[in-house]
């Protein structure tokens, strides 16, 4: 068992919390983990990424080659295209549909979405308002999460886990929002058909 | 079993716990700020008593450390790599006292610059200084090596410095703990005195000392268990083929070669992870190979040392004959092409793509101070402003472009007088509270003393925001110390950044330039983040 995924955003969006879940779950199921983060400058609203690796043998490099990533999981939708370099060729994308406008050059949406187009392994989802119908303005991020699950090749109760352990120490409600965010990603149909 | 999931960074910091630690020194800059930060915060730390505030820069953190090892204590230096030219001086001058307890710096160096000013290689300073350097591969021998180091610094009497780059530091993996060790209690050598006191007489007698010691550290590299020839016979035997590619790959490079050789290296490969290089070890690799092939993160400090300056002997690939790109952090892709091997991408990154540079938060008060700055020297068409590192330094980029300068910590402050004293008018500083406490304040007395003609934002946010909201030297001090250099009273001006005093932050930019000598201005606002985390701690 081999995933290696690229998690994407913009600082401060959280794109730590998705790894940090994924990361105790596969410590549950006794993986090997390398993931690399992003500290320093670019945390100040620039693009973040983060490679995670998760496999059953020893893992060598930090970094994932380039056309070898299993997933992109982004937060926002540019940033999904940004890292495609590094994905398989038939390598999914789970993007956040909602974009993070901090330049004035901004594509509009339909340039954007356009370049979607070609790609049939794909989930493009307005994470933020699902979350925010939840009642979870916050949890966003673990929607998405929800829904790239059944290509992470991590048992579904081990992700539950793994948000009992990293939301664990901010109270039981938190626990509670997040494995129903974690649920309703997974199960949800509202993909943006592109 | 043990196995925790540790950045690179932590690793360090957990081993130095766990080696029996008794104070860390640093001032925090990106890829190492994590170390010192893991330590404030372990419980263990707490119980043993381990010192861990910031100090005020780089140079004061490594007296202090030299000072705990002159008492016998083991301690722990972190910095970044341009950090390291602050210390410097303390530095090369640690490698010819020597130390008593255990003595590791870490220098985290950013090659690719991701946060930084430039990608200088460290391993450099440890050659320079004569000292032993050890470069872990993977976080498992990040904590290994320090926990070991110590025993090694001690056992050697000199410091080590234990260099990594920003993928070592700023990444994860599971790693092992071991047992947690005694401190050492308080002593002093009994020669004490003729080590430390670095008089003419004494020194040339350390010097000695250190020479004599080189071949210590050499044996010491060439049995590590940290330096590995794989691939090779131990002996050389007359019949045994030559190989036509031999690999150096050393610290992380390791890793990013591995990545290409799944099923095992198909050359003979040196890994290095502790200098002085060892040299029977390289002897064995360049006799057995046509060619050599060197892999390492930074600058070509091997690859140099193994082709010479004339490049007249042996046949070396690398950084300098165009193999690997001369800049830039390692990949495995970058590995892979050195290797000859293919690298396959599928996508290429669309146009539609823009670049998203990092920018001052909404809300912070230094873009106030851009806001009003940038008004006011509109009406002064001459004006520089020399600004410095910190998250100010962004006021550089759209929609401030308000800065001419950013070079070195405190640089500001200086070179707004060069200038000044060249007949630039007006020349200003901006420079944040924490870089005026590290290397501004010197600068500000060159001023007072040469009452230059020069005006000094002090852009306070009451912390060192960029690397994430570490304690400021001398939060609520920032006017008593302007005014103890010599700044006349009258003429340190506070204000507080925000829209609805624009019109006074103006006038009082206005004054002060006209007045001709040194005057300051300290716009001071607390940090948003620090002030939201603030606000959420204090809930809970």
């Amino acid at each position: 068992m081999e995933t290696d995924i690229i998690l994407a955003g913009v600082g401060g969006q959280g794109i730590l919390s998705i790894a940090a879940v994924i990361g105790s779950a596969a410590l549950e199921e006794n993986l090997f983990i390398k993931q690399t983060e992003v500290h320093g400058m670019s945390q100040r609203g620039g693009d973040v990424q983060s490679h995670l690796r998760i496999s059953d043998q020893a893992i060598a490099s930090d970094l994932i080659p380039l056309g070898r990533a299993d997933i992109i999981i982004s937060l926002e939708p540019l940033e999904a295209l940004r890292y495609l370099p590094y994905l398989k060729k038939e390598g999914w994308i789970v993007t956040n549909s909602k974009p993070f406008e901090n330049i004035p050059n901004y594509p509009k949406t339909d340039q954007w979405m356009k370049e979607y187009r070609r790609f049939s392994h794909k989930i493009v989802l307005n994470a933020e308002q699902i979350a925010k119908d939840l009642g979870a303005p916050r949890s966003g991020n673990v929607v998405l999460l929800g829904a790239a699950s059944p290509y992470l090749g991590i048992d579904f109760s081990h992700l539950e886990n793994g948000i009992r352990q990293i939301f664990g120490k901010k109270g039981e409600n938190i626990v509670e929002i997040n494995l129903k965010a974690l649920q309703v990603g997974r199960e949800t149909e509202n993909y943006l058909s592109i | 079993m043990n196995k925790q999931l540790f950045l690179g960074d932590e690793a360090i910091a957990q081993a130095a716990i766990d080696a029996g630690l008794s104070g860390v020194y640093s001032y925090p800059g990106t890829p190492s700020t994590e170390i010192t930060e893991y330590i404030q915060h372990s419980k263990i730390a707490k119980e043993r008593g381990i010192h861990s505030q910031w100090c005020c820069n780089e140079k004061t953190a490594l007296e202090t450390a030299l000072g705990m090892s002159y008492a016998g204590k083991r301690t722990l230096s972190c910095m970044k790599h341009v950090g390291l030219n602050v210390a410097a001086d303390a530095f090369m001058n640690i490698a010819m006292s020597g130390i008593h307890g255990g003595m590791i710096i870490v220098s985290a160096d950013d090659p690719s610059m991701h946060s930084s000013q430039n990608e200088q290689d460290n391993r450099v300073y440890g050659q320079f200084a004569m000292i032993p350097i050890f470069e872990p591969s993977n976080q498992q021998e990040a904590y290994d090596m320090i926990y070991e180091g110590y025993e090694w610094s001690e056992k050697w009497g000199y410091p080590i410095l234990f260099r990594i780059t920003t993928r070592m530091a700023h990444s994860r993996a599971g790693v092992q703990t071991r047992e947690l060790k005694a401190q050492n209690p308080c002593s002093v050598e009994e020669n004490a005195r003729s080590k430390y006191v670095l008089l003419p007489a004494n020194a040339r007698k350390q010097f000695k000392i250190l020479l004599e010691k080189q071949k210590e550290f050499l044996q010491a590299s060439e049995t590590s268990k940290y330096n590995q020839l794989l691939g090779l016979p131990d002996e050389t035997t007359d019949c045994a083929p030559r190989s036509r590619l031999g690999i150096v790959a050393c610290g992380i490079a390791f890793n990013y070669l591995q990545e290409n050789f799944p099923e095992g290296f198909e050359n003979p490969v040196l890994k290095i992870s502790q200098y002085p290089l060892p040299k029977k070890q390289l002897f064995r690799l360049v006799e057995s190979c046509e060619e050599i092939l060197v892999l390492e993160d930074g600058f070509p400090v091997v690859e140099e040392q193994l082709k010479g300056y004339l490049g007249l002997g042996l046949k070396v690939h690398g950084r300098l004959d165009g193999t690997l790109p001369r800049d830039g952090e390692l990949t495995p892709d970058k590995v892979r092409k050195a290797l000859g091997k293919e690298v396959e991408v599928y996508y290429s990154i669309p146009d539609v793509v823009e670049m998203r540079p990092p920018a001052l938060c909404a809300g912070c008060g230094h873009r106030d101070v851009y806001e009003a700055l940038n008004e006011v020297i509109k009406e002064y068409k001459d004006a520089k402003v020399f600004s410095d590192i910190g998250c100010y330094t962004l006021g550089a980029l759209p929609p401030f472009q308000a800065i001419d300068s950013c070079i070195d910590m405190g640089a500001s402050i200086t070179m707004a007088k060069g200038a000044s004293d060249a007949g630039i008018f007006p020349s200003i500083a901006v420079i944040g509270d924490s870089t005026f406490t590290h290397s501004g304040m010197t600068g500000l007395l060159d001023c007072v003393n040469a009452d230059a003609n020069v005006l000094i934002i002090i852009s306070d946010n009451e912390t060192t925001g960029m690397t994430g909201g570490q304690d400021s030297a001398a939060t609520g001090r920032i006017r008593s110390i302007c005014q103890g250099i010599g700044v006349h009273p009258d003429h340190v001006r506070e204000i507080v950044p925000l829209k609805k005093n624009y019109e006074e932050m103006k006038s009082i930019i206005r004054e002060e330039i006209e007045y001709p000598g040194v005057s300051v201005i300290v716009p001071c606002r607390e940090c948003i983040q620090t002030h939201a985390r603030k606000i959420k701690e204090t809930k809970k």
